[in-house]
């Protein structure tokens, strides 16, 4: 049985004087234990969006959210706050994009540990710290004892993810959800922050949930991939499938908009041509038609439906041809 | 954190000592110069000549500002031109009410302004946030004179409830030791009079209090808002901690940063704003001594009141960064 399963998740974000925006619509997938799956999307496709629903982090005025998340047989959407927050931090961590603003610059390192162990796991302060030391020892922080007095600001950004890190995972959750979690590193911590995370969750036998815009991560972690635009997914398949051969001229494009090593000296990048903002709504026909290469009248005119393709799920009408599909190789 | 006391300590000497210089100048900078400003407009030049000498003004302006700086050093203001006694004698009575005065209105404006300016922000939008608005906006608008004549009529004229003006009542004979009438009650054992003496203040202290208390209020509600859509909120809400655990260690120790600036900066204008309550109530401070030398152009009174004024500035301040480093600990490395 699935660990987490998402069912027709829809978020609308309400208010006063302006149109209802719809930032996610019909997203359904379900994440097994131990499994890793991918979110990924452009900024806007409401691939953060998701995560904070799937949280309970969404701003309770504002935020409409329908459909339906079970986590272990509960539904998680119909907890009450105080319910929610039982769960959270024990069963659910989360690890944020900013480490810089994600921590609280005026308390110490230590108390943002051993506050989420006295929670949850009924730990003394005296035990807390002592686990807490444990904790940043095992995200590869180096003097671990004297790192519990100090403060965020004392730390670089790389450190700081570490520490977030140790957090969410301080009460062995069954489920992670990183969102976009090395987006603000460098390069080079980037891949270590990385590392970390995948090792972490393998040992402890954690599912992840990899939200990134990101198709490098993607392939270097996820057993499953998630693409979402506009809101909805349009494509689904396991890691291999999606890098082997896209389907959907989206993920298709995102593929090609990498820049190849490997590709001769001087052969322009490929990129997706227009912006986010330039869709239609879903109701009218495929969101990415105005950006699409393959659209046809219909996409303008009929809204593709998510359905099982060639092994995968897929939301379009004109799926890019075998043939033209990137390879995993090319990457 | 003790080098941190110490460093600002530190660094506040040098702005006393400018501050020394400003108001040196400011006496010799007078039309005339301070002889004139001593004898009058209509002394004659060989007064004013034989008062240069006494006064030492014919020596160099360096070795006079050293003069001066050794007397203001040693307590000697010189005498006030009004009564002839020593400036420092007649603050030393007047500061402590005055000091009593403000330190009751800061309290209550800090008891009650910063509860409700947090209030506002947790139901912003709703009734409850937007009556403190419009009623923090009454309190900066209304004259504090205004206020406390208010005061008086529905607490005294009306409800016989509490004593219209004075700090004590006169058939009460009560022991000076600090000259803070409610806390000598309480070291000499005159309950009475510290009962006497707290009625007295509460109407000062509410009317004196109101603009300090709006200001908190709106800076609290302010801060809090900004904080609560900060990201490391959105972890510890993350983290699964209770309501109130993210609002006190999280929300609230981040929002009061801001306000300790502000209560900071109130507190300085307190002590020097009190002139129009003080007259109000008759309250025998600072403000009266201010008021009667800015009238008859006392001014070795003036600034003897100056200087006060500004050490006092400096020093709440002082408080103001520390209470700062205790709060912050990025403040402590800087």
């Amino acid at each position: 049985m699935a660990l987490l399963d998402v069912r027709d998740l829809g978020v609308v974000f309400k208010r006063k004087g302006t149109r209802p925006f719809t930032a996610v619509d019909g997203v359904s997938f379900s994440v097994e234990p131990g499994q890793t799956v991918g979110l990924v999307g452009e900024s806007g496709s409401g691939k953060s969006v998701t995560s904070l629903a799937l949280m309970g982090l969404l701003p309770k005025r504002g935020a409409e959210i329908s459909g339906s998340v079970t986590f272990e047989d509960t539904e998680l959407l119909t907890l009450s706050d105080k319910q929610l927050r039982d769960r959270r931090g024990r069963d659910l961590g989360m690890v944020f994009q900013d480490p810089l603003s994600s921590l609280n610059p005026v308390i110490t390192i230590g108390l943002q540990i051993t506050e989420v162990l006295e929670r949850h796991r009924g730990m003394s302060r005296k035990e807390a710290r002592v686990e807490a030391a444990e904790l940043l020892d095992r995200v590869g922080l180096p003097d671990p004892q004297r790192r519990l007095d100090e403060y965020p600001h004392q730390h670089s950004g790389g450190m700081r993810q570490r520490v977030l890190i140790a957090i969410a995972l301080a009460c062995r959750p069954k489920l992670l959800i990183a969102d976009e979690p090395t987006t603000a590193l460098d390069v080079t911590i980037q891949a270590q922050i990385l590392s970390l995370l995948s090792d972490l969750v393998s040992e402890t036998d954690t599912a992840l949930i990899m939200i990134t815009h990101d198709l490098g991560i993607v392939a270097g972690l996820c057993d499953n991939v998630n693409v979402m635009y506009g809101g909805r997914i349009v494509e689904r398949a396991a890691r291999h499938d999606l890098f082997e051969r896209s389907r959907h001229p989206y993920t298709h494009g995102l593929l090609q908009s990498i820049p190849r090593l490997n590709a001769p000296r001087g052969e322009p990048l490929t990129p997706i041509r227009g912006s986010v903002s330039d869709n239609i709504e879903w109701e009218q026909g495929c969101a990415f038609a105005p950006r699409c290469p393959n659209a046809t009248d219909v996409c303008w005119s009929e809204p593709p439906e998510l359905k099982a393709d060639d092994g995968r799920m897929l939301r379009c009408h004109n799926p890019v041809a075998l043939g033209d599909a990137v390879t995993e190789g090319a990457l | 954190m003790l080098r941190f006391t110490v460093r600002r300590l530190l660094q506040a000497v040098p702005t006393l000592f400018v501050l020394s210089i400003l108001v040196f100048a400011w006496l010799r900078l007078l039309p005339g110069g301070p002889a004139t400003a001593l004898l009058g407009d209509k002394a004659t030049p060989e007064r004013v000549a034989a008062m240069n000498a006494v006064m030492g003004l014919d020596d160099p302006i360096v070795v006079q500002y050293f003069r001066f700086l050794g007397r203001i050093l040693t307590g000697d203001f010189g005498n006030s031109l009004i009564t002839g006694d020593p400036v420092m004698e007649e603050v030393s009575w007047a500061f402590p009410a005055t000091l009593e005065l403000s330190v009751a209105a800061m309290f209550l404006a800090v008891l009650f302004g910063i509860p409700m300016g947090y209030i506002a922000a947790r139901f912003r939008g709703r009734f409850l946030d937007n009556a403190t608005v419009v009623t923090t906006l009454v309190g900066v608008a209304v004259p504090v004179f205004f206020l406390g004549f208010l005061l008086k009529y529905v607490f005294t004229q009306e409800m016989s409830l509490l004593p219209p003006s004075g700090r004590q009542d006169v058939l009460i004979d009560s022991t000076r030791v600090t000259g803070i009438a409610t806390l000598d009650g309480l070291l000499t054992g005159e309950f009475d009079a510290t009962w006497d003496a707290m009625l007295h203040l509460i109407l000062p202290a509410v009317a004196l209090a109101s603009i300090p208390f709006a200001v908190i209020v709106r800076i609290t509600r302010a801060s809090v808002l900004d904080v609560q859509g900060e990201d490391f909120v959105r972890t510890a809400d993350s983290k699964g901690l209770t309501t109130q655990v993210v609002r006190k260690r999280h929300v609230l120790r981040n929002a009061l940063l801001p306000v300790s600036t502000t209560i900071g900066l109130q507190t300085g204008l307190l002590m020097s704003g009190a002139v129009l309550t003080e007259k109000v109530f008759a309250w025998g401070g600072l403000g009266t001594l201010l008021e009667q030398a800015i009238q008859q152009r006392d001014y070795p009174r003036l600034q003897g009141l100056i200087l006060l004024f500004a050490v006092v500035f400096v020093l709440v301040n002082l408080l103001v960064d520390i209470s700062y480093a205790i709060i912050d600990p990025r403040v402590r490395v800087r």
